[in-house]
């Protein structure tokens, strides 16, 4: 080894050491108990090794219905609070007065927690002994019958779950979404309108082309986001998601390690690496479409 | 399509409190003929720019009209106007390629300007054959050289066939043998066209060379319009002689005694007629005949051969320029060795101002 390359790798070594130990070797080993079979973590012993683990969670109802859910969740979420975020700032920055005071509002619940957030939706959703909640307040002034949405039907829970989640991430969304917006130069729309260009054709053929690459990054970290959604539901639901009927994939995966039915790693480790495996096939697929659409 | 601008004035708010109004165009009112090429000449902040903004429509004037022809388009958005425009950095669109780019203006026609397929793939061809890119069709903008871009600009702009052809400051982002080139491109172009053409520039080798005409401005107001050669010859003040020509025109202070003028105490023309005071005299460099005899005696500096001609760089304690400059055919053989040189001077390149006004005393 030469010097040179050898120096290379020592200035490399901190992080290449971190990566490997926080991240590498977890991964691998997350592989590795899911293709053993009944691990003891205890006792570091088990029976066989094969895709038993597999075939179990592929089985297992609960998995299903988090695979259910949170499919659900990424199919309306991703698309729908990206398309809003894009409306909204295209609408930012075609206004000047109260822009910052717009700007601030839409911003809040990106540094509000989590959970305080979970409180107000409590508010708004949440039938109690007193009241039945806002939104039912509004459903029975409009004549409407009162809707449980925490702890009521299947649809209501997941709208309230969608409902959640894209007012959680639109804040991000839209705060990238408007400085892209910002950076496309004056130029262009001006010599699009000397040419009479219509609003709507200078919409579609200049700004979204622009700002493309933008708007890739939004949905492939919008999918990856939404498919990992789990602290969401727990705000809302409580942490027994299952019996809620409310869990995703890394619910499951939690209550598997730790929860009440808990102290499965291999089976915990075999939902993660479906996971896994779903959100690089989706990323991989969105990279090559975005090949076609998406311009730099 | 003529162009008339009728007391055409512009006024942006001014920043901070109680700041006045910053006027960018003044009282503007001229005419540009048909079919001509027309250089909007200026220094930089002269608000040359924004008279083109208001032609094409994205400035809307404070006061005044515009005029296409017999049409008053004032108030008319650019889309209406039918002008086509060449932005100072090209601002093609760089996720379309140079066909598509040249294409765009035309699919924007509506009801029955609206072109076929075939129709608009012809005009795109001409266009492109008229600025010669029809090798680069396929290509993204950025895989085009500034020259090459310059030209996407140009042949979008005429590819709708405009009444009007604006260009800001064409040649500012080519190096200085593009510039030569492109320069003489667009006057070709305009020739073949006959497009009444508007196009800014501070500089004025560039306007001088091409123009049909020259609109010489400063802080908003028009100081002199006509055909390039006239303005040089005879400008109306000082700004106008300062500006136009390189190497720039001599100041000196002088004087006029009893029909004389003088150059601190060297009589060196004839003034008849004129009255006496103090002046500033304004030579060109070509203004100056070395001449043994000649009235004009200065300190000799150095000398800057050209070829066909010689740079003569002199010292006189009345010049109001920091290197006064004669150009002189290489024929006249210079004596370098002499400290001094006498200059007789070329009346009708000798021009004398006003020292108040700086106006033009004829």
């Amino acid at each position: 080894m030469d010097g040179k390359n050898f120096k290379g790798w020592l200035y490399l070594l901190p992080a290449v050491i971190f990566l490997g130990v926080f991240m590498v070797y977890p991964l691998v080993d997350v592989l590795i108990y899911s293709l053993e079979e009944s691990y003891n973590s205890a006792s570091q012993s088990f029976t066989g090794v094969g895709l038993f683990n597999y075939s179990y969670v592929l089985r297992d109802p609960y998995f299903l219905q988090a695979l259910k859910n949170t499919f659900i969740l990424v199919m309306i979420t991703v698309p729908l609070s990206t398309g809003l975020a894009l409306l909204i700032s295209v609408g930012l920055s075609s206004i000047k007065p109260l822009r910052n005071l717009f700007q601030t509002v839409y911003f809040l619940p990106y540094v509000t927690n989590t959970l305080a957030v979970g409180l107000v939706f409590m508010i708004l959703f949440k039938k109690t002994a007193y009241s039945d909640g806002l939104v039912n307040l509004l459903i029975n002034l409009f004549g409407g019958p009162s809707v449980d949405f925490i702890d009521g039907p299947y649809w209501a829970k997941m709208f309230v779950l969608c409902f959640y989640t894209i007012w959680v991430v639109l804040p991000f969304k839209i705060l990238i979404l408007t400085s892209a917006l910002a950076s496309v130069k004056q130029d262009y729309y001006n010599a699009a309108r000397i040419d009479g260009t219509s609003k709507a054709r200078i919409f579609a053929r200049i700004t979204l082309p622009m700002i493309s690459p933008m708007m890739f990054y939004l949905i492939i970290t919008g999918f990856i986001g939404a498919f990992k959604a789990y602290s969401d539901a727990v705000a809302l639901f409580g942490t027994d998601l299952n019996a809620a009927e409310m869990n995703t994939i890394v619910g499951y995966v939690y209550d598997m390690l730790y929860g009440d039915s808990g102290g499965y790693p291999s089976y915990a480790s075999a939902a993660a690496i479906i996971l896994f495996a779903i959100v690089l096939t989706i990323t991989c697929i969105n990279l090559i479409v975005s090949k076609k659409l998406v311009h730099y | 399509m003529k162009v008339v601008l009728k007391n055409l004035t512009k006024k942006f708010p001014g920043r901070g409190k109680n700041a006045a109004d910053v006027i960018a165009v003044n009282d503007f009112d001229t005419e540009i003929p048909d079919g001509k090429l027309v250089g909007l000449l200026g220094p930089s902040g002269c608000g040359k720019s924004t008279v083109l903004n208001l032609i094409c429509g994205l400035l809307k004037p404070t006061n005044g009209q515009i005029f296409f022809g017999d049409d008053d388009i004032t108030l008319l958005p650019p889309e209406s106007r039918g002008v086509g425009m060449v932005f100072q950095n090209y601002a093609l669109y760089p996720h379309l390629t140079v066909e598509k780019n040249i294409l765009f203006p035309l699919q924007n026609f509506k009801g029955k300007d609206k072109l076929s397929k075939e129709e608009m793939a012809k005009r795109v061809k001409e266009a492109a054959h008229l600025v010669q890119i029809d090798s680069l069709l396929e290509r993204k903008p950025s895989e085009l050289s500034g020259g090459q871009q310059q030209r996407v600009a140009i042949a979008r702009a005429l590819v709708k066939l405009p009444r009007i052809l604006l260009l800001d400051e064409p040649l500012s982002n080519l190096d200085a043998r593009l510039r030569l080139q492109t320069r003489e491109e667009i006057k070709r172009i305009q020739q073949e066209t006959k497009i009444t053409t508007v196009f800014v520039t501070h500089d004025q080798e560039e306007a001088m060379s091409i123009s049909d005409m020259i609109i010489l401005m400063k802080a908003g107001v028009i100081h002199q319009i006509g055909k390039p050669q006239d303005v040089y010859d005879d400008p109306k003040d000082l700004f106008v002689a300062k500006f136009l020509g390189t190497p720039p025109i001599n100041v000196f202070s002088g004087s006029v005694k009893s029909g004389r003028l003088y150059i601190g105490s060297a009589p060196v023309l004839d003034a008849a007629g004129v009255r006496d005071g103090d002046v500033y005299v304004g030579i060109r460099p070509e203004g100056f005949v070395p001449d043994e005899n000649g009235p004009l005696e200065c300190g000799f500096k150095s000398l800057e051969v050209m070829g066909r001609d010689v740079s003569v760089v002199f010292s006189n304690e009345n010049a109001l320029v920091e290197t006064p400059r004669a150009i002189v055919s290489a024929e006249n053989r210079i004596d370098t060795s002499s400290p001094v040189i006498r200059f007789s001077l070329k009346p009708f390149k000798t021009l004398l101002f006003d020292k108040e006004t700086e106006e033009r005393i004829r």
